[in-house]
């Protein structure tokens, strides 16, 4: 074999300079300040990007930003609608995360269902009252995402197929026939539908109130997030979506039809999405173009996937996502960067960060005897945090290290490193 | 005839996608799906204009470039950046055992709006030249329509095809290509025969990087003639798609990307098509990897797996 890296045998002894394990169970402020330092770091290194690519000073670039999302009531509006449009993805995507179906393909069950919508808003708009054409356009959405969402749920229950392939595929299936769609209707070949003035949603509120326009919108998102933290929270079905998330052979075990739970929780996934490409559609574009998604359905698993799939975080971080995007936005109106891309950029550079600081909330780094020693040579103060008992105070990298001095056990750590990771193991079986 | 121009028209836009799924195959096969291809291709394709516009503004005339230059400058700075994102993806993967769809979007998300911010500030003068060199054959039109089949292209596509050829045997043929197959599929085992699963996932997804930021490369100076366009993401799903497609196999793999590329152009060679007909054969490659998936899942022969251990990281103290 090549590099062996066993320590049996006469071979001298081969000592990694650390060592990482799990952390068990983490207290949920701890974990929240490790994210916040996180975001804080993701703020600050786009601070510094912005300052190479704009040359400007960063605090006047998140003062912009913040003019982006606050500094007219029209804006400020926007910025709440587009939160919640980002939320709605995330809760259609949610279920099926949950039980670690990887559904990529948000994006084309909302283009599926705004396909549908804009179907019915052409060919029935001025022909019926538009009530009743709204209500056929909810129905026609929602069968349609679900079609498209269930599709590869049916392949992957019964034939193992695999959905995050699949669901990506359907993404771009969607974006065709949406192409496809709009050159057939369209004469001249423009390829852009104009705006079908029949069955809009309609406005809430007078004409004097600012948010008339998207309130209708923030509602309907705000009642499928509580139906569906309590869906995931306090129903049977959610606690079954938690075991096959966890484990499919205990879900076998305990008899929970797998099968029947993926294709249950992608129609339910199939409806939310429909009702988004509904209000997509029907409320706010009133046409359709292939790009309407734009990739939203990326973003909410981001959203999702950092909230923990909590609903309650999943508003926090949808809205801190489109703060950063209508922020990111105003930088590029008042720099007059005439490109998108920096809303990108900042956006990546936030969702790194935060990825990242996921190891230092489940993992902890375990020096060795050796790696101590040189580092408490290098600095002095190291050493009197180490005989510390329990080191509280700030997290972050540092306290990282110093936990490490005592294991969940109480073993000092170093009478673990010696052993290297085979003691790990046999601890482990000892356990069992 | 018309039908051989279409073909050479093929291989020249498959060989897009063939990069970007040899890349894919080798990183898959350590374990890792790396959904950042996209965004890697599209910052592969920067790098490689920065590198050709570096070496065309070093020049006193764009007449004095030279052929093995150009393409050495341009697949270097191409390979670098493409490297730099890969090795991101691996640290957040590898090493803090981040999710590897979400890492991977996220890395796309980012890739393309690093390309699409600083694409603009590359200076594209000469890229028309630079391009005539980069796809320059010296036997193209002498052995006659079918002969530039064959014959007419320019270095990178019968460079991909040697990738391809390569990772094949290596994968197939050597120990190395063995203990990364063993990291994929099984990487407690692996870890256990003494294979060091981090550095060949390492490895693996870096060189994967590579193969595919050289997709992006090739796409926009050789089949676009040295014009920007701002479609390599949509390459890289593709990419991603034939990997699917080929069954993870490379010589497979070489057909594969001429039979995409075929169905990508081929509704610009059917006379007679409305746009929209022609949007709908532009859907056939997204359909075709539909078929291919369920039907391999279907038939469930263990050769024509992905990987066992796709998608998953490895962290030794989970058992």
């Amino acid at each position: 074999m090549a590099e062996v890296t066993n320590n049996s045998g006469a071979k001298k002894l081969h000592e990694p300079l650390f060592h990482i394990t799990r952390k068990s169970a983490v207290p949920f402020w701890k974990a929240s300040l490790i994210r916040a330092i996180a975001i804080f770091a993701a703020l600050v290194a786009c601070g510094i990007v912005s300052l190479i690519l704009i040359g400007k000073n960063p605090f006047y670039i998140y003062k912009t930003m913040f003019d982006g999302a606050f500094s007219t009531k029209r804006k400020f509006w926007i910025f709440i609608r587009n939160a919640a449009l980002l939320l709605g993805y995330s809760l259609a995507i949610v279920p099926a995360f949950k039980m670690k179906f990887w559904n990529l393909g948000a994006d084309g069950q909302v283009l599926m269902g705004g396909l549908a919508t804009v179907a019915c808003m052409l060919f029935l708009g001025g022909k019926m009252p538009d009530a009743a054409v709204i209500a056929i356009m909810l129905v026609a959405s929602i069968a349609a995402s679900v079609i498209w969402a269930v599709l590869p749920a049916i392949f992957k229950a019964f034939f193992k197929t695999n959905e995050s392939l699949f669901t990506l595929m359907m993404n771009y299936i969607a974006m065709g026939l949406v192409t496809y769609f709009i050159n057939r209707v369209v004469k001249g070949g423009s390829g852009v539908l104009n705006p079908i003035g029949y069955a809009n949603l309609p406005d809430i509120g007078g004409a004097q109130f600012a948010g008339r326009k998207f309130l209708l919108t923030i509602i309907i998102f705000a009642v499928i997030t509580a139906f569906m933290f309590i869906y995931l929270k306090y129903t049977k079905h959610g606690y079954e979506i938690s075991v096959v998330g966890e484990s499919e052979n205990t879900a076998r075990y305990i008899g929970i039809g797998v099968k029947k739970v993926i294709i249950r929780t992608l129609i339910l996934s199939g409806v939310i999405c429909g009702i988004i490409g509904f209000v997509l559609v029907g409320g706010i574009d009133h046409t359709i173009r292939s790009d309407i998604s734009a990739g939203r359905g990326f973003t909410a698993i981001l959203i999702a996937w950092i909230a923990k799939f909590n609903p309650i975080f999943m508003v926090l971080m949808s809205l801190f996502v489109a703060f950063l995007e209508v922020g990111s936005g105003q930088v590029n109106t008042v720099f007059q960067l005439d490109n998108s891309a920096f809303s990108s950029i900042i956006v990546g550079i936030i969702y790194l960060f935060i990825i990242g600081c996921d190891f230092f909330i489940n993992y902890r780094i375990l020096l060795s005897a050796k790696a101590r020693e040189t580092l408490s040579k290098i600095g002095g103060i190291f050493k009197k945090k180490q005989t510390r008992e329990e080191p509280e105070e700030t997290v972050g990298e540092e306290t990282v290290l110093e936990e490490s001095d005592k294991t969940e056990d109480g073993k000092t750590e170093s009478e673990i490193t010696e052993n290297d990771f085979e003691t790990a193991a046999e601890k482990e079986d000892d356990r069992i | 005839m018309m039908f051989f121009v279409f073909l050479t028209s093929a291989i020249s836009m498959g060989v897009t996608f063939l990069y970007g799924c040899v890349g894919e195959i080798i990183t898959e096969k350590s374990g890792h799906l790396n959904l950042g291809i996209p965004g890697i291709m599209c910052v592969g394709g920067f790098g490689g204009c920065l590198g050709v516009s570096i070496y065309m503004q070093s020049l006193s005339s764009p007449d004095n470039a030279n052929w093995f230059l150009l393409i050495i400058i341009s697949m270097f700075f191409s390979v670098l950046f493409s490297a730099m994102f890969g090795a991101l993806y691996c640290f957040l993967t590898v090493t803090l055992r981040a999710n590897q769809n979400v890492t991977g979007l996220a890395i796309t998300t980012f890739g393309v709006g690093f390309t699409n911010y600083f694409v603009k500030n590359i200076n594209m003068a000469n890229f028309t030249k630079a391009s005539a060199l980069i796809s320059y054959s010296p036997l193209k039109g002498k052995l006659g329509e079918f002969g530039d089949i064959f014959v007419s292209h320019g270095f990178f596509i019968y460079f991909a095809i040697v990738i391809a050829i390569v990772a094949a045997l290596v994968l197939n043929k050597t120990r190395v290509g063995l203990n990364l197959r063993a990291v994929g599929e099984n990487p407690a085992t692996a870890d256990a025969a003494g294979i060091s699963v981090t550095k060949y996932r390492y490895i693996a997804t870096i060189i994967g990087s590579m193969i595919a930021g050289l997709g992006g490369l090739f796409y926009i100076m050789d089949r676009l003639g040295g014009h920007w366009e701002y479609v390599l993401d949509i390459m890289g799903w593709l990419a991603i798609a034939l990997v699917i497609f080929t069954l993870w196999k490379p010589i497979i793999s070489i057909f594969g990307s001429i039979l995409f590329g075929g169905l990508y152009i081929a509704g610009s060679y059917i006379t007679g098509l409305s746009i929209h007909q022609k949007e709908l054969f532009g859907l056939l490659p997204y359909v075709i990897t539909v078929i291919v998936l369920i039907i391999t899942s279907v038939l469930d022969s263990k050769e024509n797996q992905p990987p066992a251990a796709l998608g998953l990281n490895y962290f030794r103290e989970d058992r």
